[in-house]
């Protein structure tokens, strides 16, 4: 698929170092996210993949290099960061969803207290996101009553309830079991198809054949392999890439 | 025991006075704690630093020491109000250390997955520790804040020590030394005058542990 990208990309990712400890988990990455682009990274368990997710919203720390989401760098701790977090949709692999609250709770949090939306608006909002993930029949009930499944497209309606630029999804499917997975990728695709930009940690081929625009493919922390999906899937260059499709596709 | 028979009065004026020295020093302690392990898991340096100091000073000192300040020190530096206010304070300040030692391990035993998605849907620090965090510390915060503030409650006695005068523990020093009644009878009506205030204290907080248990 062609896009556009005349104007600012929505991610830009440039010469990002990041290291825990002595351990390089990022080098070097240079990465620009057009604009309603979907992008699944891939890679081995250690690649850096869940590590490049979470520094696009600064929930880690970079050492070297620059990120902007929306043509505006990442700020430092502050009111700056919180705000442009808001914009910034973020899925996770264990869901965390507030334990303490409510289904519908969960989604109007952030719109009430952050967008500052009346109750009755922000309610009516999740409510008309909790029917479009389908579980609006749950809204009242606390997340440890739903299945894995329900909890992340509850996850997915709470992040969508900020109106985000973007999405960061780290292993969504990774946590469910296996007859769950579907419902939660067809959300996603759902949002894919709607022009949503998004940037998904995911070993769902079906989903990155499907909805993705583009594949990167992390080893040792670095972009090994950048391409259309169909061209990786069907014919990926390096060794590194083969070998890593080679054992996830022969079960 | 004629002796707490006939001076019930005293006793009862002094647990009056010791429960208002344990109200008062309760209250800001639970305020000053919470500000103080807030400070303590701040994202900010200097305000962590800060936290961690006030708990290492008010932790380390012995609370007569904290008291002595409070007595002697306070007023020397022109600062006057009367002995019920600084000993109150003096009991609060260094119980507060430990109400933040005790909120900070229930904040840390809250899974970090919860802070990362309440900053992630753009709450900023004191949002995400008012509306997710501590709601959800609060249980596991509950028991050892109970021997906290137990402990406060018997710690006013040091604070009567010093002067605050007409608490449970001046009243029983009074009558022994003062009045030449026999000692044990009157501890016995001090230790007394203690447990009623601590154990339904300690009653009300496993009712609230109970409480806070099943609300989730």
């Amino acid at each position: 698929m062609s896009e556009v990208s005349t104007d600012t990309p929505m991610i830009r990712v440039s010469a990002v170092d990041k290291y825990f400890g002595s351990l390089h988990v990022l080098k070097d990455i240079n990465l620009d996210i057009p604009r309603g682009q979907v992008v699944v990274v891939l890679g081995p368990s250690g690649s850096g993949k869940s590590t490049l997710c979470r520094v696009i919203n600064r929930l880690e720390t970079i050492d070297s290099g620059a990120i902007s989401v929306d043509g505006v760098p990442l700020p430092e701790e502050g009111r700056a960061l919180a705000e442009l977090r808001a914009d910034v949709g973020m899925v996770f692999q264990q869901f965390n969803l507030f334990a303490h609250k409510s289904i519908i709770d969960n989604v109007t949090l952030g719109p009430i207290k952050v967008r500052k939306l009346g109750k009755d608006e922000a309610r009516e909002e999740g409510m008309r996101l909790l029917r479009r993930v389908g579980i609006a029949d749950q809204a009242e009930k606390y997340p440890a009553q739903l299945s894995g499944g329900q909890q992340q497209r509850a996850a997915i309606a709470r992040a969508l309830a900020m109106r985000p630029k973007v999405m960061l999804f780290d292993e969504p499917t990774s946590a469910l079991d296996p007859e769950m997975v579907n419902e939660v990728l067809e959300v996603m695709a759902g949002l894919a198809e709607e022009g949503m930009t998004m940037l998904v940690v995911s070993h769902e081929m079906g989903f990155a054949r499907r909805a993705a625009h583009r594949v990167l493919f992390m080893a040792d922390g670095e972009v090994v392999e950048d391409a259309a999906p169909d061209t990786f899937f069907d014919s990926p260059e390096s060794e590194r890439a083969k070998d890593f499709l080679g054992k996830i596709l022969t079960h | 025991m004629q002796v707490l028979i006939d001076n019930y009065h005293l006793y009862l004026r002094g647990l009056g006075t010791t429960l208002r020295i344990c109200l008062y020093a309760g209250l800001l302690t639970l305020v000053v704690g919470t500000f103080i392990a807030g400070c303590r898991v701040a994202p900010l340096t200097p305000l962590r630093a800060f936290g961690t100091a006030w708990v290492t000073v008010f932790r380390n000192c012995p609370l007569a020491v904290v008291l002595f300040f409070m007595a002697f020190g306070i007023p020397a530096l022109g600062v006057n109000a009367s002995y019920f206010v600084f000993g109150t304070i003096g009991l609060a300040l260094y119980t507060s250390a430990f109400v933040c030692e005790a909120i900070r391990s229930g904040i840390n035993a809250v899974s970090p997955g919860q802070a990362e998605a309440a900053r992630s849907v753009g709450l900023g620090f004191g949002q995400t520790l008012r509306l997710v965090i501590l709601p959800q510390a609060v249980r596991s915060i509950i028991p050892p804040l109970g021997s906290v503030m137990i402990a406060m409650i018997k710690n006013s006695a040091i604070a009567g020590a010093f002067g605050i005068g007409g608490d449970l523990y001046a009243v029983g020093i009074r009558q022994s030394s003062a009045q030449g009644e026999a000692i044990i009878p009157v501890l016995v009506g001090v230790a007394l005058g203690y447990l009623i205030i601590t154990i339904p204290a300690g009653l009300l907080l496993s009712y609230v542990e109970r409480k806070v248990a099943i609300a989730r």
